[in-house]
């Protein structure tokens, strides 16, 4: 039996552990999509140890912020990814951050991302900078509606509870589930830079919105800053497939429980990887100024969510 | 006045008393050559306007320290025509045809930088194009003192006052790209002036893979010659070696075996069909659509490795020698060629199928990256470009050219957008058409020798004219007094293609660009030289 607190640090680190896992393995299923063998799923590991080991060069024309962004942007979105419970239901930090200090601590990684882009001055960490805002300026309402959907059936905004409700409640359709389910999807996609709305594995500067920010970071700076994209990912992923399909995540802190928890949530995740390698695939990235009819679907997506709870399942 | 042959009545003006053209004798390959007096060549830049040709290059040539050779090429629907003038000074000058048309700015400028001729009337006025400051102000290396080896060992000063025409105003901002790219691509520098992501006004700056080929051609023999034309650019070896072959064959006079022609264009247009497999993917890669690029990128693999058993080179490099060409094909290859086309055309089918009608793809292709006719035919341009935009011109079908004049020839390939999809579509039937020529090709392979020997022919010049799979490809060669060469100038489609996209990113968004590029697929190598 582990301690609560225990059982929340063990799943802090499972997230930082496992994430390359995850790019590795849509890499993987989206490279055999496309005949190809592709690198091995543990390439991203490799990377990481590569960027890590190497010197890291800072542009002269780059303020103090340029090196602290890094750090405040892996942390922060470390600290979001804790608050989404993983392999165990009822965590600590889960109880003590809701979704929106969730969706505040993503800001925050945002913000210094976009500042950092910026930082150095050229042209393309602006381009960068100012694409990540529109996007998330479009993508963070959709997101705080669809997740107020989730807290109205609730009852709570913390993710412990909306997950627990949903378990208790057994195999529902509930129509503000399947709404917030696809405005979330769409959210997820666009807020972790993927086909439709950016490429990550782009090498075009023009067309870049995340790795735009990213060009000028070397070494352990950029290191830090794909952990934390692949973080974004994994994060996005478990809050979906938790959410909406709790079953398998451990209710205790027993051993069994908690193996049979990562065992869920790795399926889980693992179905969507390729799900989500198999969209990238069949669908080519949108025109810039598409993204924001993207998103806009995703608002009303969750804005019907919203409406369809109140109207079917308030007092039923 | 008979408007349906503008070139005779173009020789005809000029020919008239007042301005004194006469024919020149002496440049084998081009029906019309005349000479002209250096005042009037700014109203052969009028004529030829008012006729309605198409400038299809222009370049000079240093006769001896003191005499400048320049030479225009005029193009109409089936013909061309070489003009040529002489001036001397220091520096010689001569009126511009920029202003007339734009599509040459580059090519002037070009010789400006190597040979030192001044154009009046250049709205870009004296700004280097191809020098880079890599020699110095006064030296100019196609004139016979420059040493070979070049003068200047040093390292090349950085580029850092190119004058850039800046837009202004409220909200304008400009974004540098390049030379050096994210991608393994070859540096070319881009400034665009923006409004928020909108593309107000976009220049190009190449040169920066200036190789000194015209430099490296004085001297060499004939075999010399045409090696270092298959070097030009690598992707158009065969276009760019054909041409010079075809340069030299005709100002020798020489008789190329059947036999050899038809392998000529067969691994002409094999170079076509891998290129735009491989441009399609591109296409598709740019607007993130990896399934295109990855199935396209596949299926050109398999098609060099078929290159390289039959032909021994991936690209086709040094497949072509001066009278024929290196080797010739074994006597089961035409079946297992044929072979090889029907299974592509199978794939290709379904790939071009799914390419032609998918909703993502059509979103980001289609009105992209317009390029009016009207622009595209001020500009010069030729090949998939041109005739995306509606222009039929094609040198296979038009002034055709041993074997194309034996081979029955498909309708044209004109699509009418202009867009980048337009693009990408003339590329997919360009392929059907190459491979059904290829079929063509080998069925009716003659028997007989696969080269003849050439022999070089004192002061002789020719010009070359080829359907590379970019455009319309010129090579011209003038051979000295002991029959080696003195000049060869290699006019790649790319010169008047990249002004294209200048023109045709206007008005769209900066991300869309990429896509763009892609679609002219200019060559850097082939233009920077």
């Amino acid at each position: 039996m582990l301690s609560a607190w225990g059982m929340a640090l063990l799943q802090a680190l499972l997230y930082p552990a496992l994430a390359p896992l995850l790019i590795g393995w849509v890499r993987k299923v989206k490279a055999r999509l496309n005949n190809r063998r592709g690198a091995s799923v543990l390439q991203p590991y490799r990377d990481l140890r590569k960027l890590l080991a190497k010197e890291t060069r800072v542009a002269h024309t780059a303020s103090p912020l340029f090196r602290l962004a890094p750090y405040v942007v892996f942390v922060a979105t470390w600290l979001a990814a804790a608050t989404v419970p993983l392999v165990a239901r009822d965590l600590p930090t889960a109880q003590i951050a809701d979704i929106i200090v969730l969706v505040g601590l993503l800001g925050l990684a945002r913000f210094f991302l976009a500042l950092a882009g910026m930082d150095v001055g050229t042209a393309f960490g602006g381009m960068g900078a100012s694409r990540e805002m529109m996007v998330s300026s479009l993508a963070e309402p959709a997101m705080l509606v669809a997740v107020f959907t989730l807290a109205m059936s609730a009852h709570s905004t913390s993710l412990s509870s909306v997950i627990g409700y949903h378990l208790a409640d057994g195999f529902v359709v509930r129509p503000s589930y399947l709404f917030a389910f696809g405005a979330l999807v769409l959210v997820a996609l666009a807020e972790s830079g993927r086909i439709p709305v950016d490429n990550p594995t782009t090498h075009l500067e023009l067309t870049m919105i995340h790795e735009g920010m990213l060009l000028e970071y070397t070494g352990r700076h950029l290191a830090l800053m794909e952990l934390a994209a692949y973080l974004k990912l994994m994060l996005y992923g478990v809050l979906i497939a938790n959410v909406f399909v709790p079953w398998g995540i451990g209710q205790a802190f027993a051993p069994a429980a908690l193996a049979l928890g990562l065992g869920a949530i790795l399926l889980k995740l693992a179905v969507l990887g390729a799900a989500l390698a198999v969209g990238e695939t069949v669908v080519a990235k949108m025109r810039l100024f598409r993204a924001p009819a993207f998103l806009n679907l995703a608002l009303l997506l969750a804005l019907l969510g919203l409406l369809s709870h109140v109207i079917l399942e308030v007092g039923a | 006045m008979n408007v349906t042959d503008p070139l005779a009545d173009l020789q005809g003006l000029l020919t008239a008393p007042g301005i004194g053209a006469t024919a020149c004798a002496g440049v084998a390959g081009v029906e019309s050559c005349l000479a002209l007096p250096a005042a009037h060549w700014g109203l052969l830049a009028e004529l030829a306007a008012d006729a309605g040709l198409r400038h299809a290059g222009l370049w000079a040539d240093a006769l001896d320290e003191e005499r400048l050779r320049v030479q225009a090429l005029f193009a109409a629907a089936d013909g061309y025509l070489l003009a040529q003038t002489e001036v001397t000074g220091a520096p010689p000058e001569l009126a511009s045809h920029t202003p007339l048309f734009p599509g040459v700015d580059r090519l002037e400028r070009h010789a400006q930088d190597l040979l030192g001729v001044r154009f009046l009337g250049h709205p870009r006025g004296a700004v280097r194009w191809t020098r880079h400051q890599a020699w110095p102000e006064t030296a100019h290396p196609l004139r016979p003192d420059f040493p070979l080896a070049g003068d200047h060992p040093g390292r090349t000063p950085a580029d850092g006052d190119y004058p850039i025409v800046r837009l202004q105003g409220n909200g304008v901002c400009e974004v540098p790209v390049g030379p050096v790219h994210a991608g393994v691509i070859a540096p070319g520098h881009f400034r665009f002036q923006v409004m928020g992501e909108d593309v107000l006004r976009l220049e190009e700056r190449l040169g920066y893979v200036h190789k000194g080929i015209e430099k490296h051609a004085v001297g060499r023999d004939a075999a010399g010659l045409v090696r270092l034309a298959a070097r030009v650019a690598a992707d158009s070896t065969v276009a760019h070696a054909w041409a010079a072959c075809q340069a030299l064959e005709r100002a020798c006079d020489t008789e190329v075996p059947a036999r050899a022609l038809y392998l000529r264009a067969l691994l002409a247009e094999r170079e076509r069909v891998a290129n735009h497999l491989g441009d399609i993917g591109g296409i598709c890669n740019d607007v993130g659509f990896g399934f295109g690029q990855s199935q396209c990128a596949l299926l050109r693999e398999r098609w060099q490795r078929d290159n390289a058993s039959h032909f021994g080179h991936r690209l086709l490099m040094d497949t072509l020698v001066p009278g024929g060409v290196v080797r010739d094909l074994d006597p089961a290859a035409p079946e297992r060629l044929i072979q090889a086309n029907g299974e592509l055309r199978r794939v290709l089918r379904r790939l071009f199928d799914i390419l032609d009608d998918h909703p993502p793809l059509n979103d980001r292709l289609l009105t992209t990256g317009i390029l009016a006719q009207g622009t595209a035919r001020a500009l010069g341009c030729t090949g998939y470009v041109a005739k995306a935009s509606g222009i039929d011109h094609d040198l296979r079908h038009h002034v055709p050219y041993a074997p194309y004049d034996r081979l029955r020839l498909e309708t044209a390939v004109v699509e009418h957008e202009g867009d980048v999809a337009a693009r990408m579509r003339v590329r997919m039937r360009e392929i059907h058409a190459s491979l059904g020529l290829i079929e063509q090709l080998l069925a009716a392979l003659p028997e007989g020798a696969i080269a003849a020997p050439l022999t070089p022919r004192p002061e002789a010049s020719g010009l070359g004219l080829v359907e590379g799979w970019r455009g319309e490809s010129v090579a011209l060669v003038r051979l000295d007094v002991a029959g080696r060469v003195a000049r060869y100038f290699p006019r790649d489609p790319s010169w008047f293609n990249w002004p294209a996209l200048e023109h045709l990113i206007l008005g769209n968004i900066v991300p869309d660009f990429p896509v763009c590029n892609k679609s002219v697929n200019g060559s850097y190598s082939g233009v920077d030289l």
